[in-house]
């Protein structure tokens, strides 16, 4: 038995800022001091505070270290685990009472918290079985295999009221259902850890955390639907979360939990990885599996469904990782616990990958109708620099803004939807008033024209023609008859495209175009980019009253453009040769540089 | 159009071994196609065409077929890179922070544009999106070092590392 645990994480967001060393140095120190015996460390998976990292938390007090280094270790080592004096400078603390010292639960970020999904994330080490077990882990597939008929796990999921995680939110028992109905030879069950949505890292941190969970749930879906095979397809992009699949699949089957005659009953599940080569459009269900067949990820049109027509032919489930990241618990639990949380219609929790303009950039699990004002003002601490709200992102390049109007919509499925944004699979991005709504619409639709795999000709020319016109409007060229053209063009997008990448892809513009019109006016009529961001309607210029001649804007300068006498006469800045780069505002210290 | 530079292909008999064999150990599995351009990038660090013409020659996929894989996935490169690969974050995240700002500085310094190498070979310069650190916005990595929190003022000082 340990007295102290020593929890560090080593997800991808404390790794870039140097957890492993931290982890390194906290086992030589602890070895050093002998208090191997004593004291166990740790590495988990994603704690949720990103923005602090590297994190670690000590238990049993549960003191939450954060921003460490390696010069850090020795003294908690010293003082902490050894005198039993916690270094109080070292601890996380919230923004607002930087002088009150929480445990980590105590804190806004936590407190309104619901770990469901994210249960096993910061308290095992993703990397042993053992630990899984230890929470409980694989005895929802045991009871499933040992007690249940195939039905009754069905009826239990639908019961429970679980919605797919990845953005549809389709209700996920009646999924199975379809293809457990549907007689075959062979079956399949596949998992979408193909989190493309640029600023959504939910999935990420789930595989990375606690990938076993993703296991036991396909091959507790495997037994529902009657499949024995099952592929995760992960993105390349996550090396981290590969190869801790790899170690969980490895050990899996070593311990007999996956494999042939599971749990002695007879029931058989294997599971394979699938690697993507970073295309967006893979996570669309149909592409998905095309590409798991090892071609171009094409979507296909619909129907035929994967439930009846999937993975080479055989009925397929699709479901996201999050979602079935819920399934144990919700069979251990039972569904009545799960539907206890959430709204009437969009049960549980959800998973949000908090960033952009706000202080506690991470991962937080909130019950569904939480708001987005908690969100934002409690949970995220609010807005660096005390700039304004201006609106949130959700639903990366297929969802939409959602503006301060509506800061206390209780955000699930459906409210979200009536809002003109959607759920998709996570990613919240705040911005605050020096963000450009129009640069933020073009900036997504960019992504999707880079991303639309060319299939269907509404998405792949609809997008670029959107884009264009967009374009017009940032450069200064735009007229207030490209606004109907927009309108027009973006619902024959929506309406003709083949999947749903290019059914959504116009949202991004629709939404801003309804809540910030006006901004879309200004660039228009006024040629002026409100917000100070869209270069071609922006002039820097030096106010000759706040210069102090000191030549630092000129030295920066990369076009040369700024001239003046050092001491003498104040800068000014060519006009014509300006890149409108920036560079000399971020280097004035005084200010004199001003953007308008 | 323009055209992209290349260099000759130096590809090893060893290189050429490790592929023949990767592709016997999975010569009765379906859909290996996008799977073997995954292990010829591995093995070469790029998708030189006499390695696709290999993979046609065993597996009897036609050429263009691998070729309209290859193109069709963003992470398979064509040519060779620089010995550093430097990625620049463009997902949301980091484009609200500013990491425009970061790859108009990257352009303007290294001399090339997104998705080329300098001449003499050291630099290649890539976008991507969202490597998920997002708590570090903007990020840039360079091969497996990450860099956070950056401005465009700190670009030269980063490259200067190197």
């Amino acid at each position: 038995m340990f007295r102290s645990h020593v929890m560090i994480c080593s997800g991808t967001g404390c790794k870039s800022t140097g957890s492993e060393k931290v982890i390194d140095t906290f086992k030589k120190a602890v070895e050093a001091q002998g208090l191997s015996n004593e004291v166990n460390v740790v590495q988990t998976g994603c704690l949720g505070l990103c923005s602090v990292g590297p994190v670690a938390i000590i238990y049993p007090e549960g003191s939450c270290y954060c921003n460490l280094t390696e010069e850090n270790v020795p003294l908690i080592v010293e003082e902490h685990l050894l005198k039993g004096r916690i270094v109080t400078d070292l601890l996380y603390k919230e923004a607002e009472e930087a002088e009150e010292i929480l445990k980590l639960e105590e804190t806004n970020f936590y407190k309104k918290q619901r770990r469901v999904a994210l249960r096993n994330c910061g308290r095992i080490d993703p990397e042993k079985i053992d630990e899984y077990i230890a929470f409980d882990g694989y005895m929802a597939l045991g009871k499933v295999l040992t007690e249940m008929k195939s039905d009754e796990v069905i009826q239990l999921v639908l019961d429970s009221g679980l919605r797919g995680r990845g953005g549809a939110g389709f209700p996920t028992g009646l999924k199975w259902r379809f293809a457990a109905v549907n007689d075959a030879d062979q079956k399949y069950v596949c998992c979408n850890a193909d989190e493309g949505d640029p600023g959504a890292f939910m999935d990420r941190s789930v595989l990375e955390g606690d990938p076993h969970v993703i296991l036991e749930a396909m091959a507790i879906a495997g037994y529902a639907i009657g499949a024995t095979k099952g592929y995760i397809y992960v993105r390349a992009e996550y090396p981290l979360a590969i190869r801790r699949l790899e170690i969980a699949i490895e050990q899996a089957r070593e311990y007999g939990l996956l494999g042939s005659n599971i749990f002695d009953t007879g029931f058989d599940f294997d599971i394979d990885l699938k690697l993507g080569s970073g295309a967006f459009v893979c996570g669309e269900e149909t592409a998905l599996l095309t590409s798991i067949e090892g071609n171009r990820g094409e979507p296909r049109p619909r129907p035929p469904f994967p439930a009846l027509k999937g993975l080479w032919e055989k009925p397929t489930i699709l479901n996201n990782v999050e979602t079935f990241a819920n399934i144990p618990q919700i069979i251990l639990n039972g569904p009545e616990w799960f539907s206890s949380m959430g709204t009437e219609k969009s049960k549980g929790t959800k998973v949000f990958a908090l960033g952009g303009k706000v202080n506690n950039i991470g991962l937080v699990e909130i019950p569904m109708g939480t708001t987005l004002r908690e969100i934002v003002e409690e949970i995220g601490g609010g807005i660096p620099n005390g700039k304004k709200f201006k609106a949130a992102q959700t639903g990366g390049p297929s969802g939409g803004c959602i503006p301060a109007e509506h800061f206390d919509v209780n955000i699930d499925f459906d409210n979200l939807i009536a809002i003109g944004s959607m759920m998709g699979s996570g990613g919240l991005i705040v911005m605050d008033e020096d963000n450009c709504m129009v640069d933020i619409a073009k900036f997504f639709l960019g992504f999707t024209v880079d991303e639309s795999c060319g299939k269907c000709s509404p998405c792949r020319i609809g997008t670029r023609r959107l884009y264009e016109l967009l374009e017009k409007i940032t450069s200064g060229n735009g007229e207030l008859e490209d606004l109907d053209k927009i309108q027009e063009l973006a619902e024959h997008i929506k309406t003709n495209s083949l999947c749903a990448l290019g059914q959504t892809a116009p949202n991004p513009v629709l939404s801003t175009l309804r809540y910030f019109r006006e901004e879309y006016e200004a660039h228009i009529v006024e040629k002026r980019c409100p917000s100070g961001v869209c270069k071609d309607l922006l002039n820097y210029t030096i106010d000759p009253d706040l210069c102090k001649k000191c030549s630092l804007c000129a030295k920066n300068c990369p076009s040369e453009c700024i001239s003046g006498v050092v001491g003498k006469e104040p800068y000014v800045i060519d006009q014509s040769k300006c890149i409108k780069c920036g560079a000399c505002q971020e280097s004035c210290k005084f200010g004199a540089v001003i953007k308008k | 159009m323009k055209t992209i530079q290349t260099v000759p292909f130096t590809g090893t008999k060893e290189q050429e071994q490790q592929l023949l064999a990767w592709l016997d150990d999975h010569a009765d599995e379906d859909g290996i196609a996008l799977q073997s351009l995954q292990m010829t990038q591995q093995i070469y660090g790029y998708i030189p065409k006499e390695a696709m013409i290999t993979i046609a020659t065993v597996t009897g996929i036609p050429l263009s077929e691998l070729y309209g894989i290859t193109t069709f996935y963003s992470q398979f490169r064509l040519f060779p890179i620089g010995e550093y690969k430097i990625s620049v974050c463009l997902g949301t995240a980091c484009y609200v922070k500013g990491t425009q700002a970061v790859l108009d500085k990257l352009i303007s310094t290294l001399g090339v544009e997104e998705g080329e190498t300098t001449p003499d070979g050291k630099f290649s310069l890539e976008t991507c999106r969202c490597i998920g650190a997002c708590g570090l916005a903007p990020v840039i990595t360079i091969n497996d070092d990450v860099y956070g929190r950056l401005t465009a003022n700190e670009v030269e000082r980063i490259l200067a590392n190197y």
